[in-house]
């Protein structure tokens, strides 16, 4: 029996209605599979396994042993149970830790030397690896100027980085954009002096495992006074069965410098769940800013709850320098379990961080996600915008933190988190930690709850909508804020992810 | 799950010499139930979620640490209004102090006879309540007090009460450590209102079980003293049924530390809840806690959450407040809102305003403020004339007026008000 079996018709809604859900319902794009030869590395965690994936990578002694040391303290700590999710016990011991296309054995000299059969991969995912003009299947690109369309991709397909685009472009800047595997072997001076300041490998349980065994991820370094000449993304592709994928993202931008980055990720549909634990860090020095977007739509499990991603991820910011920026913005609609709070340490003056975040959990999906500020130097900003939609049986939370130091005088956060509810078998929560320590500073936090709005839905349907469209416009306008927020690459996308999750719950 | 080891010792401690109160009939069953919730829970530590932002050790710690006894200098409140009093020196009921418990619309007796009676109603009320309060989160300084109460009264409400009962708290020494319980029972259609006043003891713990059956109204006034060295810790939990009605506003001035929980649970269509409280500190030794937990059970139902803090000199506010609308509980209306005012640089305020929803059909907003007085405001005012200290007041008292407006009866309004005012010019 469905989730959606089970909702009780309220008045007004029509059978038609939620027959149409029903078949819409759990339609997820990107379940397919790719069948590829795969290496793995024995199931399982170990010192031995944190030593193959390093030797695999070729990398030096002091990143082995970096990782040695997580890994001991990783097996002295207990995994985290205060986030509003419930799932089965995870076996880390029957896990793959490292699986890699056997085609990539051998790293490729150019996008031309990728195995067909992955470069075929992206290519169905709307992603292709050439270095064309933007990524395919994105509406309205066409009418874009030809300056913005450009958007460099790093590829990664479980364990490994298996190319990136306009590297040779992006040289010419003087940006660095590759895989964190290859930055380690050819910048291992920038990888030393970043890596773990801003997630220390004690952060917390899935960050101190990360840190132990993540097999690649992206790297970017934009030098001083650069603007990126073009958008920067990853996409991230689960393929293997019974793989974790722990990636991890070093982006630096040095002072006065500016970056818009990108993240997808997707998986195929499996009915075991997989864990996915990332580890995301941004150094921004003195007037630089960086923009990071993610499309989070991992394959959230059927509608009984079998299968899908568990994504627990760490993602953070430093503003150290003074007048630096972050803008964190995602769109979160995929995922079995989500536990992820993008975060930005405002430590420069006049520093500031934005969050924008759509979360929208159906069937049986877990999302526990939100974000800290903690504000840190004078005259610092922030601005949370958080809007979490529940359908199906799902539970969705809000959790974040503003904190203001005692020295962050005259400091300024603003926070709206809505949540909207769609049928009676959902649940939509809010957890804010606001600390104030000085006086000078001002923090507002205002939250509602909400179902779809009679009257906004009466308006629609009287100008003749279906009741799905209306749900999904009157949606969309509450959405309207994070969309906006979105490169226009993800813009279009997102508007029609937030359709396609929504279509049948009307309840 | 075991506990942890600091749990352990912090509970053990505790216990070590207590010796729980025996009387006859249900009373010693009742205390060693909550015994055995205090024992299976643990004491709290500063490392429980719940606590994070207050530091429990000096209301676990086995001696209460002592207080020195207050000189009120602007007489008892409410001289005024006529009232039942009912006087509590140290946590002594004080029967020559006490007016004469009978009155109209209302059943007074104290607890240990009730728990001496082996047909009462109070059996049914007496830690049950806390008992229910205990899931989703756990309290186990309200178990302890149900376990340990050394005294308290049972009142029954039968009709329109006649007057307000007073509960008039006096601390006569500086090292008491005084745990009362108390029970509110209103029954169907009557009406009550309930006044607490007065430093209570050196530490001060103080349990209220309020249940309030169809179309009952329940008044809830409280000033907590100003004697300043105190420590207090106190929880309110109460049950409203059909169309009642449970209101409860709680006045701060000063106080090492208090921390005043109060649980809810509307368990009965179309009834309405309101928590609200005004707290003033000044001093790095001042911290005042509100933790409220507000359950919504039934159909349109209303609660409303208002807490304001004026804090200075480096003085500590947190709030902690939820809402939990569970499945089913459609039409809830839930509102809370939590401010403060910082009125220097080092003051703090701690605030975790949290909601839960399991209905579609509802609406729950909450919001919470923190920031200094407006300097606009303030110089309107002065440039009408009105000196910084009169117009830094009067923006004060403007900021508190959301969560006073709470009380219903506009005599006591006035009261608590007027006694504000006297607070922020003696610490101008």
């Amino acid at each position: 029996m469905t989730a959606l079996d089970e909702t009780q018709v309220k008045e007004g809604v029509d059978q038609d209605t939620v027959d149409a859900v029903k078949e819409l319902s759990g339609a997820y794009k990107y379940g397919w599979e790719t069948e590829i030869e795969m290496e793995y590395a024995p199931k399982g965690v170990n010192t031995d396994i944190v030593k193959l994936i390093s030797s695999k990578n070729k990398e030096p002694q002091w990143m082995t042993d970096w990782r040695l040391s997580a890994f001991e303290r990783w097996e002295k700590i207990e995994e985290p149970t205060w986030a509003m999710v419930n799932y089965p016990d995870i076996d880390f011991q029957d896990i793959y830790y490292y699986a890699r296309p056997k085609s990539m054995e051998e790293k490729p000299k150019s996008l031309d030397d990728v195995d067909p059969k992955l470069l075929a991969t992206y290519a169905k995912l709307g992603i292709p690896l050439k270095e064309q003009a933007i990524l395919a299947g994105v509406e309205g690109a066409e009418d874009m100027p030809a300056e913005g369309r450009k958007v460099a991709v790093d590829a990664v397909f479980d364990s490994v980085s298996v190319g990136t685009t306009f590297q040779a472009e992006l040289k010419k800047a003087g940006v660095i954009f590759c895989s964190i595997s290859e930055a380690i072997e050819n910048h291992p001076e920038l990888v030393k002096k970043y890596l773990g300041t801003v997630v220390p490998p004690s952060d917390n349980f899935y960050a101190t495992l990360n840190s132990a065994v993540f097999s690649d991820g992206s790297f970017v370094y934009i030098p001083p006074g650069v603007r990126c000449p073009m958008e920067l993304s990853t996409y991230f592709r689960i393929n293997a069965e019974n793989t974790g994928q722990f990636e991890r993202t070093l982006i630096i931008a040095d002072k006065g410098s500016y970056v818009s980055y990108l993240e997808g990720c997707t998986a195929p549909k499996r009915d075991v769940a997989q864990l996915h634990a990332a580890v995301v860090e941004i150094i921004i020095e003195e007037d630089a800013e960086v923009k990071y977007s993610t499309v989070q739509n991992w394959y959230p499990g059927d509608e009984d709850g079998n299968g899908g991603i568990y994504n627990f991820v760490t993602k953070r910011a430093d503003c150290r320098g003074d007048r630096s920026k972050v803008m964190w913005t995602q769109v979160e609609t995929g995922s079995a379990v989500t536990w992820k709070y993008p975060s930005c340490i405002l430590r420069g003056d006049d520093s500031q961080g934005e969050f924008y975040s759509i979360a929208i959990a159906n069937n049986m999906q877990q999302a526990d996600t939100g974000t800290k500020m903690v504000h840190l130097g004078k005259n610092t900003k922030s601005r949370i915008v958080s809007k979490g939609i529940s359908a199906g049986k799902a539970q969705n939370t809000y959790r974040g933190l503003v904190s203001m130091h005692p020295k962050a005088k005259a400091s300024r956060n603003y926070t709206q988190c809505d949540s909207l509810l769609i049928g009676d078998k959902c649940g939509a929560h809010t957890v804010p930690y606001i600390e104030v320590k000085n006086n000078s500073s001002r923090v507002e936090h205002e939250a509602t709850t909400s179902k779809v709005d009679d009257d906004q839905l009466f308006y629609c349907r009287s100008r003749g909508m279906d009741e799905e469209e209306a749900v999904a416009l009157v949606v969309n306008g509450f959405c309207k804020e994070v969309l906006q927020a979105l490169p226009m690459e993800f813009a279009m996308e997102a508007q029609a992810l937030v359709a396609i999750s929504l279509e049948g719950s009307v309840g | 799950m075991a506990l942890a080891k600091l749990k352990i010792d912090t509970t053990e401690a505790r216990l070590a010499d207590v010796v729980v109160p025996q009387g006859a009939a249900w009373g010693n069953a009742a205390r060693a139930d909550a015994m055995a919730r205090v024992r299976q829970m643990g004491l709290p530590t500063k490392r429980d979620e719940y606590w994070k932002y207050t530091d429990p050790a000096s209301l676990t710690a086995a001696e209460s640490p002592e207080a020195a006894l207050f000189v009120n200098d602007e007489g008892p409140l409410f001289e005024n209004v006529d009232r039942v009093k009912i006087v509590f020196v140290d946590g002594f009921f004080d029967a020559d102090a006490s007016d004469d418990l009978s009155a109209e619309g209302v059943e007074i007796e104290r607890l240990s006879d009730a728990m001496a009676t082996d047909i009462h109603w109070a059996k049914d009320l007496y830690g049950v309540l806390e008992t229910r309060g205990q899931t989703p989160v756990e309290r186990p300084l309200a178990a302890l007090n149900t376990a340990l109460a050394t005294d308290g009264v049972v009142i029954r409400v039968t009709g329109k009460a006649a007057k307000p009962i007073n509960f008039i708290y006096l601390h006569n020494d500086t090292s008491s450590d005084a745990i009362l319980h108390n029970l509110v029972k209103v029954e169907a259609g009557a009406e009550v209102t309930l006044l607490e006043t007065g430093p209570a003891a050196a530490r001060f713990s103080k349990q209220l079980e309020v249940e309030v059956a169809d179309n009952g109204t329940f008044h809830h006034v409280r000033a907590q003293g100003r004697d300043h060295e105190r420590r207090a810790v106190t929880h309110c939990f109460a049950r409203i049924a059909a169309n009642s009605t449970f209101k409860s506003f709680t006045l701060t001035f000063n106080g090492v530390l208090t921390r005043n929980e109060c649980v809810l649970e509307i368990v009965g269509d179309d009834a309405v809840a309101h928590v609200a409280g005004v707290c003033v500190g000044d001093g790095r030794d001042f911290h005042h806690d509100d933790t409220v937990f507000i359950t919504h059970d039934a159909l349109n139902g209303e609660s409303r959450q208002v807490f304001k803090k004026v804090l200075r000199n480096g003085a500590t506010g947190v709030f902690q407040g939820k809402i939990l609308v569970k499945a089913g509980a459609q039409k809830t209306d839930g509102y809370q809102i939590s401010q403060s005012l910082l009125l220097d640089e080092d003051s703090q305020f701690l605030a975790k305003p949290e909601l839960e929803i399991y209905a579609d059909d509802v609406a729950c907003s909450h919001g919470s403020t923190s920031g200094a007085i407006d300097e606009t405001a303030l110089f309107y005012l002065r440039s009408r004339g009105v000196s910084h200290d009169d117009a830094r007041n009067l923006l004060t008292l403007s900021f508190l007026a959301e969560a006073l407006d709470e009380i219903d009866d506009e005599g006591l309004a006035e009261e608590l008000r007027d006694r504000l005012e006297g607070w922020l010019s003696r610490h101008s």
